[in-house]
């Protein structure tokens, strides 16, 4: 029964030890430990979410690129289409171009040759009249210098007047 | 890995303990206390038959009760201050005046009073001694009725006290510190050790016990869980920094159960007074209700402060009585079986010394979580 009675010193030593204990660890202990604790629960916390936000960034991210790769692939052939044409409408222009410039400068050129051989065969027919003229004076002086075949000359001419 | 600091830590401060313990009480002088029963024995042939059978129940009870000195080893005790309130003020000696005397015999005059000391209590001396030399008077179940002085001693289980909140005070502040120096990092060492428990007690006692309001009542929740347990756990040392029953004094469960119960009267809501005094029952059953209810809030902390008391102290009993059958059978051949099932019986209270302070801890927060309750 003795065991059921409460000692008086260990009832004061007690209630004083505990409190004081309590207040020292409260302060001391519990409530960096406990703040710590949480606060690094929640800094894990934030880790995985943020984790999990990064991968579905990144998940969106990579349909993203897959769609941008697409479009820009199409986007490349329709460029690369369209080059061709447009080269393909250049060279054609070109080429009618070149035709058509070719014949026209053929047609000039045609013109010119005309207009140089007019040219030419009129200095010709004059270079032709005056050496001809020339020449005829040459002949008729060598005729002339001769009475006999002055006279001759004449004759002759006066032949052919005769037969007109 | 290199715990070599971690050690030197402890080791300063329980040598620094230690040192103080032994500079204050003086280490007796081989003692013969401890036979003294069987002495008697020898000289007084006419109790011979009775003593002569070893008494398991005194033996135990002494061992388990609180005492003036504290016994080492062998024939060593150490022999703690005793302090005493009395008519005439305070009056202070060493126990080693009573010269292993617990059996009132030894007068110790003090500040012109004279105390004597029977069954580790301490009583004012009779001016005269009784037929059995004892300055007591006894009634007829053999108690001294002397007068008692307020006896505040130094006694083991306070020194054990003493020595359990340094030890608790130095693995905590430690742990802290970790906190401190690793901040938002991983726990180590002790902290690593310390940390599932604090959040054993912090997510399986408290939040689904108290709810929301959980953290109001964490700081008594941890000290009165490692109070319990580190307390459990020193009493199952054998040798000296341990070996007294702490947690298995009822003036200490009564405390920690004193605590419970002012937290839980103290943060009762309304819904918890109106359960007591106005229950939901037809008002005639109100006659039987509330006397029930109002026995209730008393019960709850007594059951608790029993429980504990007796848990512990059965556990000390259990494996003295043990050891103790070497000594009834009187032959060391016993001792195998007894050693064994003492081993056995101290496994298991390692384990019991764990769930006491669950079981304290979590009785604690479910009745202030019933006190606190909301209801809607």
């Amino acid at each position: 029964m003795e065991l059921l009675i409460p000692e008086f010193g260990l009832v004061i030593f007690q209630t004083i030890a505990f409190l004081l204990l309590m207040f020292v660890l409260g302060k001391f202990a519990w409530k960096p430990v406990l703040a710590a604790i949480k606060e690094r629960e929640q800094s894990i916390d934030d880790a995985l979410n943020k984790a999990e936000l990064a991968k579905q960034e990144m998940a969106r991210l990579t349909t993203q690129n897959e769609e941008l790769l697409k479009s820009a692939r199409a986007e490349r052939d329709l460029i690369l289409k369209e080059a061709k044409t447009l080269k393909d409408s250049i060279i054609n222009e070109a080429k009618t171009q070149a035709h058509t410039e070719g014949a026209k400068l053929i047609e000039k050129a045609k013109i010119e040759i005309e207009n140089q051989k007019k040219a030419a065969l009129f200095e010709l027919k004059s270079q032709v009249s005056t050496l001809s003229l020339d020449i005829a004076e040459r002949v008729l002086r060598n005729q002339l210098q001769d009475k006999a075949k002055q006279e001759d000359l004449v004759a002759n001419l006066l032949k052919d007047v005769e037969l007109n | 890995m290199d715990c070599s600091h971690v050690f030197d830590f402890k080791v300063k401060r329980l040598i620094v303990v230690f040192t103080l313990f032994l500079a204050f009480f003086s280490v007796g002088s081989p003692a013969f206390a401890q036979v003294d029963t069987l002495k008697a024995a020898e000289h007084s042939p006419a109790e011979t038959q009775a003593k002569e059978k070893f008494d398991i129940g005194k033996f135990a009870l002494h061992h388990i009760a609180d005492s003036h000195s504290w016994h080492v080893i062998g024939e060593y005790y150490i022999h703690l201050p005793v302090l005493l309130y009395t008519s005439n003020g305070l009056v202070s000696f060493n126990s080693a005046d009573f010269q292993y005397d617990d059996d009132a015999k030894v007068v110790v005059e003090k500040g012109g009073q004279r105390f004597v000391k029977m069954h580790e209590k301490i009583y004012y001396a009779s001016p005269a001694p009784n037929e059995h030399g004892q300055y007591v008077q006894l009634d007829e179940k053999h108690h001294a009725s002397n007068a008692r002085p307020l006896d505040i001693s130094l006694t083991k289980n306070v020194c054990t006290l003493l020595i359990s909140i340094v030890i608790i005070l130095a693995v905590f502040l430690n742990v802290a510190s970790g906190y401190k120096k690793r901040k938002g990092k991983s726990p180590k060492g002790l902290q690593s050790w310390m940390e599932p428990i604090i959040l054993f007690v912090r997510d399986d006692i408290a939040k689904p016990n108290l709810g929301h309001k959980y953290e109001r009542f964490m700081p008594y929740l941890l000290t009165v869980f490692f109070f319990i347990w580190f307390n459990n756990m020193l009493g199952l040392v054998p040798f000296l920094p341990g070996g007294a029953n702490l947690t298995g004094n009822i003036a200490v469960t009564m405390i920690l159960a004193a605590a419970t119960f002012l937290l839980t009267v103290f943060n009762g809501n309304k819904y918890y007074w109106k359960h007591i005094f106005a229950p939901d029952v037809p008002k005639l059953m109100w006659i039987v209700m509330i006397p029930v209810e109002i026995v209730g809030i008393f019960t709850k902390p007594i059951a608790l402060m029993i429980r504990l008391f007796a848990n512990i102290t059965a556990g000390h009993i259990l494996v003295l009585s043990l050891i103790c059958l070497i000594f009834v059978f009187n032959s060391l051949y016993i001792a195998p079986i007894s050693v064994a099932f003492a081993v056995f019986i101290g496994a298991i209270e390692l384990l019991v010394a764990f769930i006491q302070a669950f079981i304290f801890t979590i009785l604690s927060a479910l009745f202030i979580g019933m006190a606190i309750e909301e209801h809607h």
